[in-house]
């Protein structure tokens, strides 16, 4: 049969309350400087990695509060943890360390779905 | 006889609140660590946000506070105020005392020193100048790199030694974004042609007509903002500035070649404030700046009876904010010489 180009669209709204925000949570309570964050982007300009690959830590973090966890689980392996974000951020966010807690709370989840 | 008030520091706020003091019958004494009074003032070529001349506002307190009975003390560092039997005692550097029956301390601020940011290249890179730099080009009436060329692409940081916990400095220096606005103006207007981009955090244009310059800075001027906080600059091959910044709308790392960049240095508690401030025994804030009695109501007033506060060196205040803090003060030393006993 053929397709006429219809296609049912994927909802593109943030749904606030749908979404679980208890990793962000949880690297709060661990972490917080986490929460002091201003998206100013300066870890991601000075990121090796986001400079050579779509990766771009300030758009994790806010994802990350927004609980659109999908996307972060994707990509937060990426990091190679060299730690000059951490450096040049204006804020003092240990951003290093909210990676870790980032990575370690989505291992937490696979564990606790087996 | 007249109550005797000293002020220290001849720069907005001292003149204010010393032209004020003798308008009201006071015996003034105006203690300038410099050569002249004016302070910062007499760096600033244009004034936001209606760019009128710096000059104007110095002319001003020309008529305020000359041919009047106000003693001008220059190049005189005050290191200290203590208190004696009912008035105050003011020490100068080379160990002179001046008696006072009350004090206005009007010590200003320091531009941040942008060497400090050293990721940024200042005094690495001869392109990498700060706003008071560019101001003197203004002054000058020339704005040229350092090869004496004319400067196809400027660029802007905000932000620079303000709200960052790198430096030690969490507040937020208020007047910083207001002069980008300014100077991107000024740099279109004096050389056409010129792209102008501002790398900003957040632009806080809380003042008067504010938001109407920026808005202007877009619309007729075409200057461009990009919103991310500038991580590092260095250099090419052929002596251009790269800069590095995420460019945090579109969502990608921007890289960016210019001619010349200018960091919009913050304002900071000055060093001769600090100084003052631990000797005689005055209250500082975690800013660093001092602490008056009370935010609200007492903006003016000290931990120490007698000693009053007036202008930047309590917080980053622009000239506006600086002239009616100073007549507060003034305000508060009326009452306070009315109902001593002295």
């Amino acid at each position: 049969m053929d397709k006429f180009g219809f296609a049912i669209s994927q909802q593109r709204q943030i749904d606030f309350e749908a979404n679980r925000r208890d990793i962000a949570e949880y690297i709060s309570e661990k972490e917080p400087s986490f929460r002091v964050c201003i998206e100013c982007g300066c870890c991601a300009a000075t990121c090796t990695t986001g400079n050579f690959t779509p990766f771009s830590l300030r758009e994790l973090l806010i994802l990350l509060k927004r609980g659109e966890n999908d996307k972060v689980r994707d990509n937060i392996n990426k990091c190679m943890l060299c730690g000059k974000c951490t450096l040049v951020c204006p804020r003092g966010v240990n951003t290093r360390n909210v990676i870790s807690l980032a990575r370690e709370a989505f291992q937490d989840r696979i564990k606790n779905a087996v | 006889m007249k109550k005797h008030v000293i002020v220290i520091g001849g720069g907005p706020a001292g003149m204010e609140a010393a032209g004020q003091l003798i308008k009201n019958g006071y015996d003034v004494s105006l203690f300038e660590k410099d050569k002249t009074t004016g302070g910062h003032l007499n760096e600033w070529f244009k004034l936001f946000p209606d760019r009128r001349a710096g000059s104007e506002v110095l002319d001003y307190y020309k008529n305020l506070i000359s041919g009047k009975d106000l003693k001008i003390i220059n190049s005189t560092v005050v290191e200290k105020v203590g208190q004696s039997g009912g008035s105050l005692t003011v020490s100068t550097k080379e160990g002179i005392e001046h008696t006072a029956d009350a004090v206005v301390i009007a010590t200003g601020f320091d531009l941040f020193k942008s060497t400090r940011k050293e990721e940024y290249g200042y005094e690495i890179y001869d392109n990498v100048i700060s706003s008071a730099d560019l101001e003197a080009m203004f002054r000058k009436g020339a704005v040229i790199t350092s090869e004496g060329k004319t400067p196809k692409n400027v660029g802007f940081v905000h932000c620079v030694g303000s709200r960052d916990e790198k430096v030690g400095n969490l507040y937020c220096s208020k007047l910083c974004c207001i002069t980008a606005v300014k100077q991107a103006i000024e740099i279109k207007e004096h050389v056409p042609g010129t792209k102008v981009y501002c790398f900003y955090m957040d632009m806080r244009m809380g003042g008067a007509y504010y938001e109407e310059l920026y808005r202007e800075a877009q619309e007729e001027w075409g200057v461009n903002f990009i919103r991310g906080k500038v991580s590092e600059v260095s250099e090419s091959i052929n002596n251009r500035l790269i800069v590095k910044v995420e460019d945090t709308l579109a969502g990608r790392p921007l890289k960016m070649e210019l001619d010349m960049l200018v960091l919009m240095a913050g304002m900071e508690m000055s060093e001769a404030g600090k100084k003052l401030a631990s000797l005689t025994g005055l209250k500082t804030g975690d800013n660093r700046f001092f602490s008056p009695a009370d935010h609200h109501y007492g903006s003016n007033r000290s931990n120490i009876s007698g000693i009053f506060y007036a202008g930047a060196c309590t917080m980053p205040m622009n000239i506006t904010e600086t002239i009616s803090h100073a007549r507060a003060a003034v305000a508060d030393v009326i009452d306070y010489l009315k109902d001593s006993k002295r």
